[in-house]
């Protein structure tokens, strides 16, 4: 896949997530004559097993995925940010104690302590974003927090300390732009994560309540059909696989430039 | 080696405790009566009652808290809401499920990576290490619950290879191991094939050229050793992607581990073995990723140096 491939999957999906909304699209219809119906000139997609256009629960589903990333990696990046360049910045106990609060969220692997934060609290988008925030944090502080701690000792950093510039200051114009690149790219990673995390939640039945359509609740759905109806699980799974592998190869571009422009960089002061 | 020791020990106590913690404080999460939203909306007043007695709700948060920390000690979870039975004894019968299943995962993905990173590192640059990395790429796009109905399609339904799902004999192992490997494998030979090219340079393999030792075991015995370190603690932070993996997995192909038993009781609400559950993934997760730490500050010395001077 090209990089212009992957940006045109990107737009789209990001267009349709907008647009869905005023575009004429009827993602609840049931129309029981079409039950299962595979694809056909009135319906690319075919139609599920309540007899609903599959193509317009994509567009739904689009808008699904996509609100859900856009806010968590916002959240998360955010306030992850922040905590790890405060925790670094300050040093000492605030750092000690961040460090171990970290560790103790890494201990949970993977997308497990999303998953039960979703089955206590209930089913609904909110939901999923509050329980996909109080996991993905975590990166961009680990980050954030190992990227100050390098910056910290910088002469630029050390100078605006010396003309008692305030942290907010300092983190805004000696840090953040600093910081920026490396975490861009744990964003981009993060929205491919995010992506999947939240047709994995709704998969389990734990993400977006009925009827609103998300992918991985249609790949449940399907899976229940697989031997008639295979075009139900095909159909949002491609969707989805389309947009986490554009992310994570614009991630892996966008890695590797940044990493040849480190390079360059260090490479150039010694 | 034992101020490192100390230290990581140490750490991973605080840690556990904090995991502790946050799955104790699980059911004061909950918005509403926990009690009320377990029991269901029919329940008796007797029954609620009871159960928050058993619960131990009506006492203070610090007397609940020391409660729950003197149970665990003893290995003592409560017990399941629906089942009647205490949450150890439900662990206890269906760890072996994942545990199998986690096994299996492992071999394969050992058995897949390797050739593919060391092919893709040895054959830098060509078409090889394209379609190698291609395929790395995909696997890390393939979430575990497309990958698995598309393997039930394809090998139960149309070949008819395998059974669709439970525990049938060997077989069934076979896909849903496959869909957990699938990940695994491709950020596994990702490492592979760049720790082999950063050991590729190195003198002591010129010199292992140099004295004409045949190219394989040039590879597998002088290359592949020192390659192999880094990818030994990248595989015990990717057991974490396994089991959470496995909850996923076993869902999809009613595999009856401990995966399938966190989302069984969520949906029915039975807090207790969901707290039960998440802890002890959590508290496995936590000792391999220790012990995969110790044994590699044990196998390299400039790790645990580099800690003590620090």
């Amino acid at each position: 896949m090209s990089t212009r491939l992957a940006w045109g999957i990107l737009a789209i999906w990001a267009l349709l997530a907008l647009l869905a909304p005023v575009l004429p699209l009827a993602p609840n219809t049931i129309r029981l004559e079409h039950l299962l119906d595979g694809p056909s000139l009135q319906a690319v997609f075919g139609y599920d097993d309540l007899g609903r256009d599959i193509g317009a629960r994509l567009l739904t589903g689009a808008r699904t995925s996509f609100l859900v990333a856009v806010w968590v990696v916002g959240l998360s990046s955010c306030l992850g940010t922040l905590i790890g360049a405060f925790a670094a910045w300050r040093g000492g106990w605030w750092e000690r104690v961040a460090t171990q609060l970290l560790d103790i969220f890494l201990a949970f692997p993977g997308i497990l302590l999303a998953i039960a934060l979703s089955g206590l609290l209930g089913p609904g988008i909110d939901n999923v974003v509050i329980a996909l925030t109080v996991v993905g944090w975590v990166g961009y502080a680990r980050l954030a927090r190992a990227q100050v701690l390098t910056l910290k000792q910088r002469e630029h950093v050390q100078a605006a300390r010396a003309l008692g510039s305030s942290e907010w200051y300092i983190l805004r114009r000696h840090l953040l732009p600093l910081m920026s690149g490396a975490l861009i790219v744990e964003a981009t990673f993060g929205v491919a994560s995010v992506v999947v995390a939240e047709a994995g939640l709704s998969f389990l039945g734990l993400g977006v309540q009925p009827p609103v359509a998300s992918w991985g609740a249609m790949i449940r759905d399907g899976a229940r059909y697989l031997l008639v109806a295979p075009h139900m699980v095909l159909a949002p799974g491609l969707s989805m696989v389309a947009v986490v592998l554009a992310v994570n190869l614009l991630g892996d571009r966008l890695r590797d430039r940044l990493d040849s422009r480190l390079e360059n960089d260090s490479g150039g002061h010694e | 080696m034992h101020a490192y020791l100390i230290r990581r020990l140490l750490g991973a106590i605080l840690t556990l405790l904090g995991v502790v913690t946050i799955v104790f404080l699980f059911i004061h999460l909950i918005p509403g009566d926990p009690v009320e939203i377990m029991l269901g909306e029919s329940a008796t007043g007797a029954d609620r009652a009871a159960l928050r007695h058993a619960l131990g709700l009506q006492q203070p948060l610090p007397v609940q808290y020391l409660h729950y920390l003197g149970g665990i000690l003893q290995l003592d979870l409560g017990d399941s809401i629906h089942r009647q039975l205490p949450v150890v004894q439900l662990l206890r019968e269906r760890l072996p499920a994942t545990g199998l299943l986690a096994l299996v995962t492992l071999c394969l993905t050992v058995l897949l990576a390797l050739p593919l990173g060391i092919l893709a590192a040895i054959r830098r640059n060509t078409a090889w290490d394209s379609a190698a990395m291609g395929f790395s790429l995909l696997g890390v796009s393939l979430p575990n619950f497309w990958l698995g109905p598309l393997l039930i399609l394809l090998f139960s339904l149309w070949l008819g290879w395998f059974p669709v799902s439970g525990q049938a004999g060997a077989a069934s192992v076979v896909l849903p191991a496959l869909t957990l490997a699938t990940g695994l494998t491709a950020v596994l030979s990702r490492m592979i094939r760049s720790s082999m090219l950063d050991v590729l340079h190195e003198d002591y393999l010129r010199t292992a050229r140099a004295k004409g030792l045949p190219p394989v075991r040039v590879i597998l015995h002088h290359a592949l050793r020192n390659a192999l370190l880094p990818v030994v603690t990248l595989l015990g932070l990717q057991l974490g992607a396994l089991l959470a993996g496995a909850v996923v997995t076993e869902t999809v192909f009613s595999w009856p581990g401990i995966g399938l038993l966190t989302i069984e009781s969520i949906q029915a609400r039975d807090y207790p073995v969901v707290q039960g559950c998440v802890l002890l993934i959590s508290l496995v997760y936590v000792l391999v990723n220790l012990g995969t730490d110790l044994v590699y500050a044990w196998v390299d010395p400039r790790i645990r140096l580099d800690g003590s001077t620090g």
